[in-house]
């Protein structure tokens, strides 16, 4: 049975590990390569790199963050944050990253998520997405989740699946940093709209936290960070405790 | 010297990374004499089937891989090359495999994305592995059970997780990217 995937996510400034708190507030906290180790021995399920500087200049710095990162772990791992052309996909798929994940100019352009499914496949395309309710509707938000766009949240992510994106991870910008859970409603509405696998994130605060997201809805993984990071919850233990609820992960 | 076919498919890299972290030296080439005299051969590969057989064959990569005699291993988007035919882009392969490769059913998300476990393993690929092992998968087509089956997987459809005939052996999934049963399963391989 193909089993539910954990999945850590280290966000990346200048080369080193941080975790914003609502997107703000960053905190710093160690060596990108030294945590996805243990998180690889604790038994995450692959791991996303979210570079959140991105300027051009930084690049380079990623991409050999990227070729070091590939060269230690033996699981598979998504590199995003300023993405905006087949040829950074490029950069980052050779240096060693499985799949990449775009947001912003996945909006702003979204041929490039054909262009990306066309050159390396749909399994390398992850679009993410940053999802606000707003009165009554989620809408989706670029820039970090600064701006807001005309976009309906499903809407969207049909679309983005029609253009080849293979996995959608959807964040919930009011659940994000909270820590009292996934976003259950939105992540099942978008899950039933689409037929690729769905990464759910925002809002992870404890072990039942995953347990409710992989019952009530049918997201195929569950992404957090802070909680991972700090050693709240070992990895190991919230998959013991997933199976004991008969949730199918991965303990090998 | 282990050989790593060099083609226009991604992923290739992530194969030799993994050698490496075990300790066996690997070269990734084209060059038809270097394969031909490997110890053994690696065919990875994650992309398009009928743009990935046109490179090859455009390069003639075709007729050396499938005149090996050493044990060659066909990973992902390789082991699907070396069945009778895929449907993706209506692709002829090689003819080792008695298999043919189909489009996953809607009836379940595709790609066939993460850890799955066999209903199905026989020796010596799998040697120290257990069916409740699980190994890393990303795929849209799989390839169908037939007689040269030596592992199935079930998602949605029961298919071939991996392949053997004489000394051709195929995997769907990624050994490169399957933590420690990934390991065993190369170190298997590399041990033949």
């Amino acid at each position: 049975m193909l089993k539910r995937r954990i999945i850590p996510c280290l966000d990346i400034k200048n080369g080193r590990t941080v975790k914003g708190i609502n997107f703000l507030n960053i905190r710093d906290a160690g060596d990108p390569v030294e945590l996805a180790k243990r998180y690889v021995e604790e038994g995450a399920d692959e791991l996303v790199f979210l570079d959140i500087t991105a300027t051009e200049e930084k690049r380079d710095t990623l991409v050999e963050l990227v070729e070091r990162i590939a060269s230690k772990i033996n699981i598979p791992f998504t590199v995003g944050g300023g993405i905006n052309s087949v040829n950074d996909v490029a950069r980052m798929l050779n240096a060693g990253a499985d799949k990449v994940s775009i947001n912003s100019s996945a909006v702003q352009s979204p041929e490039l998520i054909t262009e990306i499914a066309n050159r390396f496949g749909s399994q390398s395309v992850v679009v993410a997405i940053d999802t606000k309710k707003t009165n009554t509707e989620w809408k989706v938000f670029v820039r970090g989740g600064k701006t807001e766009t005309a976009l309906t949240t499903v809407e969207w992510a049909k679309k983005a699946v029609a253009l080849g994106a293979g996995e959608i991870l959807l964040t919930s910008m009011n659940n994000d940093g909270t820590k009292e859970g996934f976003a259950l409603e939105i992540t099942e509405e978008v899950s039933k709209a689409v037929n690729v696998p769905i990464i759910a994130s925002g809002g992870a605060g404890s072990k039942e936290d995953f347990k409710s997201l992989f019952t009530k809805t049918t997201a195929t993984g569950g992404l957090a960070a802070s909680i991972f990071h700090y050693g709240e919850i070992p990895i190991s233990k919230l998959k013991e405790y997933l199976r004991t609820n008969k949730i199918p992960v991965r303990c090998n | 010297m282990i050989a790593i076919v060099k083609y226009n498919a991604g992923n290739i890299k992530s194969v030799q990374n993994s050698l490496n972290r075990m300790g066996y030296a690997s070269v990734v080439t084209d060059d038809p004499q270097t394969l031909m005299e490997a110890e053994k051969v690696i065919f990875p590969g994650v992309g398009e089937a009928s743009s990935a057989m046109r490179y090859l064959q455009e390069r003639g990569l075709d007729e050396v891989i499938i005149n090996l005699k050493q044990p060659v291993l066909g990973i992902c988007l390789g082991m699907q090359l070396m069945c009778k035919q895929s449907e993706e882009g209506d692709t002829k392969g090689f003819g080792i495999f008695n298999s043919v490769v189909k489009r996953f059913p809607t009836t379940v998300r595709v790609p066939h994305m993460g850890w799955n476990d066999f209903t199905e393993i026989r020796d010596p690929l799998f040697r120290n592995v257990e069916r409740s092992d699980n190994t890393y998968f990303v795929h849209g087509y799989y390839a169908e059970i037939c007689d040269d089956t030596v592992a199935v997987c079930n998602y949605g459809v029961e298919f071939s997780a991996a392949l053997q005939k004489n000394n051709f052996y195929g995997v769907q999934f990624h050994p490169e990217k399957s933590a420690t049963v990934g390991n065993e399963i190369l170190k298997n391989f590399l041990e033949l």
